[in-house]
């Protein structure tokens, strides 16, 4: 049973923009994944755990995720037109005195 | 000599313009041009308050110490700020629609507007807090320290103490000054954020230089600063997964609970969209906050002797390189690292402790009497005001009492483990509808009861609170009590063991209770508010029905707002209901919206108090929620409703076009047949009385009389059919047909209807298929005879064919018997069809065979008398009838 006011289908740019969302959501199960993924480096020997070697593993990641929340930031929009009026911050922020 | 008098005329220079910066944007914020103040820049720089002194300092000792670990204190805010998505942007959203102004704000309002929840989220926040200040006054007076020795003074604990006291009191000043000006905490405090920015941006460019300098200036390249790390003694990087996980999750957890990071993180925030850009900024800034970290740890640990301090290596370093410039600058960093955390997180604590300690005690405390306009908002700003002087005092006493020691540099994770015990209560608050207040309150005194237990107070060493016998055995000699292995589980890393059990104890205990007891009206209602935010675009009504008076509403908001702001708020209201004036009609939704402008000043707890006093007894009660719900239920089932009958009507409507066409059509029909049948009457009429004339008067010859009698004759057996024709229909429309039942074969009656209807002697050829004619059929065979009888005639004169054809066809249709008479004439066009069984109805160009238009429509009444049916059988190559026997008259013969 559909819930009254939802849409069920939507059309292109809804789409793209929900799936920007489940980006957004995913990236940082992503960078958590990707964060300890070091613990499971084999450290048999001393070549093998260098701390430089770490130092360009995180900072490499750490670099891709600011890329991609960066890219992300420049298409995700806070209101989905799917989604009704009620979900955008300009329906909320003409209110108070701010 | 020079370099200790240029560090303290540079840091009062410095002071001088931080005062200045700050003043600027609260004179541009007056005057309305808040534009670049409210930019997504500013709001990513004041989020950098999250690198304390313990990150420009800290982070290089705990590098020199234990490697690449200290990174996972940047990856947890990282990955907080990338998945702003899931958690910071409702925090924000929730923040800006409940008017939040801290985090114990965010938890009372939660959880039914609990005074009680605010008062334990307060003293935690304290509590975890306050040795952080010290830390940050630690770390500034430890960095003066280096350069009076490095210019050859001797400070005495003394001198360090003193300076101490005169950072904390200038912090405080600059607090009081900037943080207490304006009473609605949404109105934000620019100035202290413009402050905090420039900060970020000179804490951010000092590590940097001093990074580049070791990197470029000392190692002499990025590789060669990696070789040295590689063969320094942090080479080897064995990060121990409980703690690496562990920390992360602290860490990530602490940016969102930290009083100071809500402060900057939601109430300081202007406008969502700034979200976004912080998402990757943020950690963009941390990234490049922590990327020297390890190349100065290990030139540090080069270049310095054995027991140099690593914590102030980025002072030092440069310093022993003779780059007193640098030096300078790198102090200004921490300088400003250590002042901007402590700034914001008075400020932060501030609040809290006034709006969920002192006011709620101070209006329990008064006795109802006089009231003035603006003495709830003088004793708010004044107990703002003091708040922050004793937070700082309480920092600078913790820092005289820990004797500034190394004891000192561990406090950083312990006040992190501390603030997270807010977590769970936080969350489960935004996300499970079914967290309530006891649950809250019971996870709360939990986590903060097992933190205390087995992390803040070992922190301070053995012997110093818990006795070394204790440690050993437990309290009480409780083996399983011990601090550092509960439950027994004994070899566990201290913090892993503190934070592992702190969180578990701390969840577990407010599901467990959240599921076991009882939720108040209010908070089910904030819930639902706090969960589904995204859904409401206002607030829900809190109040039912107000008893208040509008007049003594306006002395309350004025108590807190002052008279002018009170005033307009009451005036804006007025006008929106269309009244003049300053008494709008107390309405609960007003209410509601009264309550959060209050709250945003005093916080939720408070206001809601204070509107509870002259509200009284009204507050919603769950009959009204569930009225709400039923409101909101009934609305969807009146509107499905709407839609049923306007599909109904619609229905109905275009029944009505059809039968409205089908009336129009008829009337037409009807004037034809009128003036037809006059016609039909006249034409005989005129020949029977000319002939009859004729007759009476002259003398006529024999045979022509014959012939005009016979004239007279024909055209009086003419208007007896036509008349035995409209008597017939009259009967049978009326229902008062006599049937005459009979049996006979079906092929009999048809025979009989041939030669009738007189057509086999014309042009008609009649084809028939007489064996399965062999009907037997129980009916009235004169009437079905008659209805044959229309159906060849009809054919005979009007089916307009060279060679006219009529096939007879006798089938059995689901158990049924039908005849079929099919032409090969034109047919009978589409739009005609509907009209040719009702009476009066005649093709247009069918007068030249002399019907009057009854002969379908008598056919039809008959069939149904007889309980069977005539319909038009289409797509037959020409007109084509179907007459339907009555199911039961119709036997087989055999």
């Amino acid at each position: 049973m559909i819930k009254p006011g939802r849409t069920e289908f939507l059309e292109r740019g809804s789409y793209r923009q929900r799936r920007f969302r489940d980006a957004a959501r995913l990236l940082p199960i992503l960078a958590a994944v990707l964060m300890v993924l070091p613990l499971m480096w084999p450290r048999e020997n001393a070549d093998e755990s260098l701390t430089s070697s770490g130092v360009v593993y995180l900072f490499g990641l750490w670099a891709l995720l600011v890329v991609l929340a960066f890219v992300l930031s420049k298409v995700l929009r806070f209101s989905d037109p799917a989604d009704g009026p009620t979900d955008g911050f300009e329906a909320t922020s003409g209110r108070g005195r701010e | 000599m020079i370099s200790f008098n240029l560090l303290i005329f540079v840091s009062l220079a410095y002071v001088v313009f931080l005062f200045s910066v700050a003043f600027a944007a609260e004179r541009r914020a007056a005057l309305g041009k808040t534009g670049w103040l409210r930019s997504s820049t500013i709001y990513t720089l004041s989020l950098s308050i999250y690198c304390t002194a313990w990150t420009f300092y800290g982070a290089v000792g705990y590098a020199a110490r234990s490697g690449l670990e200290f990174l996972t204190i940047y990856l947890g805010p990282t990955l907080v700020m990338i998945g702003w998505w899931w958690l910071v942007r409702k925090l924000v959203r929730i923040g800006r629609t409940q008017r939040l102004t801290s985090i114990a704000d965010l938890i009372s309002s939660r959880y039914g507007k609990s005074g009680a929840l605010g008062v334990l989220v307060t003293v935690l926040a304290i509590v975890g807090t306050t040795p952080y200040i010290a830390l940050q006054l630690q770390s500034v007076t430890q960095s003066i320290g280096v350069f009076a020795a490095s210019s050859g003074e001797v400070w005495l604990p003394r001198d360090l103490n003193r300076a101490a006291m005169w950072v904390a009191v200038g912090l405080a000043v600059f607090t009081v000054l900037f943080g207490t000006r304006n009473l609605d905490a949404h109105e934000r405090h620019h100035g202290i954020v413009l402050a905090i920015a420039v900060e970020a941006v000179v804490k951010l460019c000092a590590l940097l230089a001093v990074g580049i300098f070791v990197v470029w200036g000392v190692a002499g390249g990025v590789g060669p600063t990696l070789d040295l790390i590689d063969a320094s003694a942090q080479s080897q990087w064995a990060p121990v997964p409980s703690r690496w996980i562990g920390l992360i999750f602290v860490s990530g957890a602490a940016f969102l609970c930290l009083p100071r990071m809500f402060q900057v993180l939601v109430v300081e925030n202007s406008d969502e969209s700034n979200l976004s850009t912080a998402s990757w900024a943020f950690p963009a800034y941390l990234l490049l906050m922590s990327l020297f970290v390890v190349p100065i740890a290990v030139v540090g640990l080069d270049l310095m002797p054995a027991g140099a301090n690593p914590d102030l290596f980025v002072v030092t370093v440069p310093l022993s390189e003779g780059r007193q410039g640098l030096a300078i600058l790198a102090f200004l960093g921490g300088f400003s690292s250590a002042t901007s955390m402590v700034i914001v997180a008075t400020l932060a604590l501030a609040t809290m402790v006034s709006n969920h300690i002192v006011v709620p005690s101070w209006l329990t405390a008064r006795t109802p009497g006089a009231v003035v306009s603006g003495d709830v908002r003088a004793v708010v700003v004044l107990s703002r005001r003091l708040s922050i002087g004793v937070i700082l005092a309480l920092g600078y006493i913790y820092f005289r009492l820990s004797g500034g020691g190394t004891a000192l540099a561990a406090i950083g994770l312990v006040s992190f483990t501390g603030v997270v015990q807010v977590l769970p209560a936080m969350l489960g608050g935004v996300f499970w509808r079914g967290a309530n207040r006891h649950g809250a309150g019971a996870g709360l005194l939990v986590g903060f009861t097992v933190w205390a237990w087995t992390y803040f107070l070992p922190s301070f060493g053995m012997d110093a609170v818990i006795s070394q016998s204790v440690f050993m055995s437990g309290p009480f000699g409780i083996d399983w009590l011990r601090p550092e292995a509960l439950f027994g589980i004994s070899g566990m890393d201290p913090f892993v063991h503190a934070l592992f059990w702190s969180m578990f104890l701390n969840t577990s205990a407010f599901m467990i209770v959240s599921i076991l007891t009882f939720p108040n009206p209010l908070e089910r209602l904030q819930g639902a508010q706090f969960v589904n935010v995204f859904d409401y675009s206002g607030g829900a009504r809190t109040w039912s029905q107000s008893a208040a008076q509008a007049e003594d509403l306006l002395v309350m908001s004025q108590r807190i707002l002052g008279g002018a702001e009170a005033q307009a708020i009451f005036r804006t209201e007025a006008q929106s209901q269309g009244k003049a004036g300053f008494q709008p009609d107390v309405t609960a939704d007003f209410v509601g919206r009264l309550e959060r402008e209050l709250s945003g000043s005093v916080g939720a707890a408070t206001a809601h108090a204070m509107i509870g006093q002259l509200t009284e007894g009204t507050m919603v009660s769950v009959d009204d929620l569930i009225a709400v719900a039923d409101e909101t239920a009934q609305i969807m089932e009146y509107s499905s409703k709407l839609e049923a009958k306007s599909a109904e009507q619609e229905n109905t409507a275009r029944a009505l076009r059809e039968a409205n066409d089908k009336l129009t059509a008829l009337s037409i029909q009807k004037d034809a047949f009128l003036s037809q049948i006059s016609h039909e009457l006249r034409t005989p009429m005129t020949s029977i009385r000319s002939f009859s004339d004729i007759l009476r008067d002259g003398e006529i010859e024999d045979d022509a009389r014959k012939r005009f009698a016979g004239i007279i004759h024909d055209e009086t057996n003419r208007l007896t059919r036509l008349l035995d024709d409209l008597l017939d229909l009259g009967v049978l429309e009326s229902g008062q047909v006599q049937l005459n039942l009979g049996q006979g074969m079906l092929g009999d009656v048809i025979d009989r209807a041939v030669i009738a209807s007189g057509a086999n002697a014309g042009t008609l050829e009649i084809s028939r298929k007489p064996a399965r004619e062999a009907v037997s059929v129980q009916t009235d065979l004169d009437r079905l005879a008659q209805v044959f009888i229309n159906l060849i005639s009809n054919a005979a004169k009007y089916c307009i064919s060279d060679a006219p054809q009529l096939r007879i066809i006798v089938r059995e249709i689901g158990g049924q018997t039908v005849v079929d008479f099919c032409d090969n004439g034109a047919g009978i066009p589409n739009e005609s069809r509907v009209m040719i069984f009702e009476k009066f109805s005649r093709l247009e160009d069918a007068g030249k065979a002399g019907g009057a238009g009854l002969g379908l429509a008598i056919c039809r009444q008959i069939m149904g008398a007889l309980g069977g049916d005539v319909t038009y059988l289409p797509g037959q190559n020409g007109a084509a009838f179907r007459v339907t026997l009555p199911a039961a008259h119709a036997l087989a013969a055999q």
